[in-house]
């Protein structure tokens, strides 16, 4: 019976003490903190580039991107690599600790406030045994429009 | 049908030999009495047929097949050559061009041929009877040695034979049109053959039939003990043979031919080898042909390499052990020779790009009725692969510019004293780590008043600004964006996309693009690429605490300037270098670099130029200079302001690539 729902595979990670989930094959790799190299003329969310065996890939801070206030990296820090129509980018997360098989049925659209992040950058949400997920819209957080902060030369 | 992986060698092959047939048709037009370049064209044409029916693609073969009669017409000199023969079998090479680039998009290479089939069968019985009749003889023609003539060594052993009560038997076997794999049949037909006896001959050669350059028939002389029923039975028994006849060979009536006894080695004992198939004249020309895909790959696991050697020098620096350093240092040689080949490896000519042109300035100066003459000169310099695939549009966008706004028209040029016929120079040429790409015309040139006139209407600068802009600055312009300088709207220009794509396409690949002009003696847009893209010089320079690397291409040298140095004009900081006024540009507030090193008494500057302009970037320290692997920031980031890209250091860390154009205004 449980077979005719279909299941979502997803990578659970933690901001503050919340669960968000991004669908398993979207994701490349989960990585422990590394140096990262500013990269100038970007938003502050953007922490930079790093080389990701071989491949520079640009890295976002989930914390900021939501206008949470930030912390410093901690052991638990991790850096999930997501990959999404052509564009690679790595996220920068409190704790990653859970792959899980969502169904979808029991998947909502976001209700008005959940939490502290804005809506828009939300797909939905599941609950399950008392934990509540948080189904990241990776194109919304990923979207390109506000990533530079100036583009006008001032020389 | 395990044709697929035939698809890719017959793809290839055929526009080689469409190729070769557009330029000898081209050289056919300006010596139209020369009969071997039709000669030339119609074994391009025969071979393209041949491949064509062999994959299958009937419409491709038909039209080959149609145009082979015309040019055989022509070779025969029942027909003449003049341009409307020349215009119709253009357009069928155009027809077959489609269709092959149909095939290679996976599609079935068919296309409604009938109008230029119907022109061609005009010009066809227009040049006589004799041509219509030869409808599949013509092709045969091709390869119509007589038919099976023997040598005297052969003719001796075939009298030989006969005495042992042996029986020599011709047999012609004939395949069916739609046999998809010809050369697989005749080592099949041979095998059957070998076994009952001894293959003296054949027509075409076995060489030939191995490469599949016949029709759908052969000869073969075959001496054997067997009789003529038991061969044709067992020669039917192989798939797809359309008719088999087997005959009694007559010794006695054939002519004799000068004796060539390398003959019988040519008899089958080989298999059927995967012959490099290449044009006659270019036998003996060692190559090989290579995906490019793994040449790609070589070059990444290359990259990877360049990155370890840095580490790797790196290491051997911090030990001071002198056996490391030592192999360090010969491993850095050899990868040094390795990368040349590899990158050498990737070079092909302009060539590539450049024998599409005579084509398209042929058809334009048609269109646009101007008299035109291209030479092309330098076709051989090389260029890195990625770039060559880059440049095609750009330069194509440039000759059409020239030959829309540039060149003027027959009665204007003799009107102004110039030659009736306009020239245009397609000029390609090395230096130093650069290769500069010139289009010439000896046109109009550039009106700079129309020019300045639009710049201003366009808003893309002020009148105030126009004035006091030198004539070098004013023909930029129009490679600014939101700039087109068509008075008109032709087909062949203005569409819409201006010289603004052209210059941004060449920005992208690291190069620039300049424009020089005299008014009514022509202009001249000249490009620079890099030889290569993926591996660069650069100077590593520290600011503050982060590292940037300085393409060394854009440097002209560093220098150390004190304080008391520094002059202030307009409001801005400039030094005096050697004679010239260049402005500061401070990279820490350019780049929002966190401070945190203590101001010092002294600038390291590092000097920068973009065509005549300068400017000297203000750094802390100057790292070294080093070979780094370019990459790229990634599509998440691309766009960000004067970073041209990023590399990986030898302590594996990421360091951004500074765009020095855009620092310069």
């Amino acid at each position: 019976m449980a077979e005719d729902n279909k299941k979502l595979k997803v990578i659970v990670f933690q901001i503050n003490d919340e669960e968000y989930t991004v669908p398993v094959d979207l994701v490349g790799s989960i990585e422990r903190m590394m140096p990262i190299t500013r990269v100038p003329g970007t938003k502050s969310f953007v922490k930079g580039v790093l080389n990701l065996r071989g491949v520079v890939t640009p890295v976002i801070d989930l914390r900021e991107r939501f206008g949470i206030e930030e912390v410093n990296d901690t052991d638990a820090t991790r850096i999930i690599t997501v990959q999404i129509h052509e564009i690679n980018v790595g996220l920068i997360v409190d704790a990653a600790n859970d792959v899980l098989d969502l169904e979808e049925e029991s998947i909502e659209p976001p209700p008005e406030v959940v939490g502290t992040v804005e809506a828009e950058y939300i797909q939905g949400v599941s609950k399950r045994e008392q934990r509540l997920f948080i189904l990241l819209n990776l194109e919304k957080v990923l979207a390109k429009d506000d990533v530079h902060e100036l583009n006008e030369l001032y020389v | 049908m395990e044709t697929n992986q035939y698809l890719e060698v017959f793809i290839d092959e055929s526009k080689e030999h469409l190729q070769s047939i557009n330029d000898q048709l081209l050289r056919l037009e300006k010596n139209p009495q020369d009969l071997s370049i039709v000669n030339e064209i119609f074994r391009s044409a025969h071979t393209l047929k041949g491949m064509s029916a062999t994959m299958g693609y009937q419409d491709l073969s038909n039209l080959t097949h149609k145009m082979e009669n015309v040019l055989d017409a022509v070779r025969n000199e029942k027909v003449k050559v003049d341009e409307g023969i020349l215009d119709v079998v253009f357009d069928s090479v155009d027809d077959l061009e489609a269709m092959v680039i149909d095939i290679s998009e996976g599609g079935s290479g068919e296309r409604n041929v009938e109008r230029v089939v119907e022109l061609l069968r005009t010009i066809e019985n227009g040049g006589g009877e004799a041509a219509l009749v030869s409808e599949s003889a013509a092709s045969r023609k091709a390869e119509s040695t007589p038919v099976l003539s023997v040598d005297e060594y052969t003719k001796a052993a075939l009298e030989q034979s006969s005495e042992l009560g042996k029986n020599n038997y011709q047999i012609k076997v004939e395949l069916r049109e739609d046999c998809l794999l010809k050369a697989a049949r005749v080592y099949m037909v041979f095998e059957i053959l070998e076994q009952a006896g001894d293959v003296i001959k054949s027509s075409p050669s076995v060489e030939a039939l191995e490469n599949e350059e016949f029709e759908t028939s052969f000869h073969v002389l075959l001496v054997t003990e067997d009789s003529s029923e038991d061969i044709e039975e067992q020669i039917k028994k192989v798939s797809e043979i359309e008719s088999v006849h087997v005959d009694l060979y007559q010794v006695s009536e054939e002519r004799k031919e000068e004796s060539n006894p390398l003959q019988k080695e040519m008899a089958p004992q080989e298999k059927p080898l995967q012959k490099e198939e290449k044009d006659g004249k270019q036998v003996g020309n060692k190559t090989i042909r290579i995906n490019i895909d793994r040449l790609d790959a070589l070059m990444n696991l290359f990259e990877e390499l360049v990155i370890d050697r840095g580490r790797l020098e790196q290491i051997s620096d911090d030990l001071k052990h002198t056996e490391l350093r030592e192999t360090v240092e010969r491993m850095t040689r050899i990868s040094g020779d390795l990368q040349s080949i590899i990158l050498n490896m990737r070079m092909v000519p302009v060539e590539q790009v450049f024998n599409r042109f005579p084509r398209m300035v042929r058809q334009l100066s048609k269109d646009l009725n101007k008299k035109i003459d291209l030479s092309v000169v330098g076709a051989e310099t090389e260029l890195d692969r990625t770039v060559i695939d880059e440049i095609g549009d750009p330069l194509v966008h440039l000759i059409r510019n020239a030959i829309d706004h540039g060149i003027e028209g027959p009665e204007e040029r003799e009107a102004k004293g110039k030659p009736a016929t306009g020239k245009l120079e397609l000029k390609a040429y090395h230096s130093g780590n650069h290769v500069f790409i010139e289009i010439t015309d000896d046109g109009g040139g550039i009106a700079r008043d129309k020019v300045v006139q639009k710049a201003v209407n366009n808003r893309v600068v002020t009148d105030e600004q126009a004035a006091s802009m030198t004539d070098s600055q004013v023909y930029d312009l129009i490679m600014e964006s939101g700039f087109s300088t068509a008075d008109t709207i032709s087909d062949v220009s203005g569409r819409g996309v201006g010289l603004d794509v052209v210059k941004s396409t060449i920005e992208s690949l690291g190069g620039n693009i300049s424009v020089d002009s005299i008014p009514d003696e022509g202009s001249v847009f000249s490009i620079q690429l890099p030889l290569t893209l993926s591996i660069i010089s650069v100077m590593l320079v520290e600011v503050q605490k982060e590292k940037y690397a300085v393409p060394l291409s854009s440097i002209i040298e560093t220098a150390i300037v004190k304080k008391e140095e520094i002059m202030h004009a307009h409001n801005k900081k400039v030094i005096d270098f050697r004679g010239k006024v260049v402005p500061l540009v401070f990279l820490k507030d350019v780049l929002s670099v966190p401070e945190e090193l203590e101001e010092e008494d002294y600038y390291s500057v590092v000097i920068v130029r973009k065509g005549e302009k300068m400017a000297a970037l203000v750094v802390n320290s100057f790292i070294g200079q080093q070979e780094v692997v370019l990459k790229s920031l990634g599509d998440y980031l691309s766009g960000a302001f004067a970073i041209s890209g990023a590399t990986i250091l030898g302590d594996g860390q990421v360091a951004l690539i500074l765009d020095s154009n855009a620092l310069i205004k």
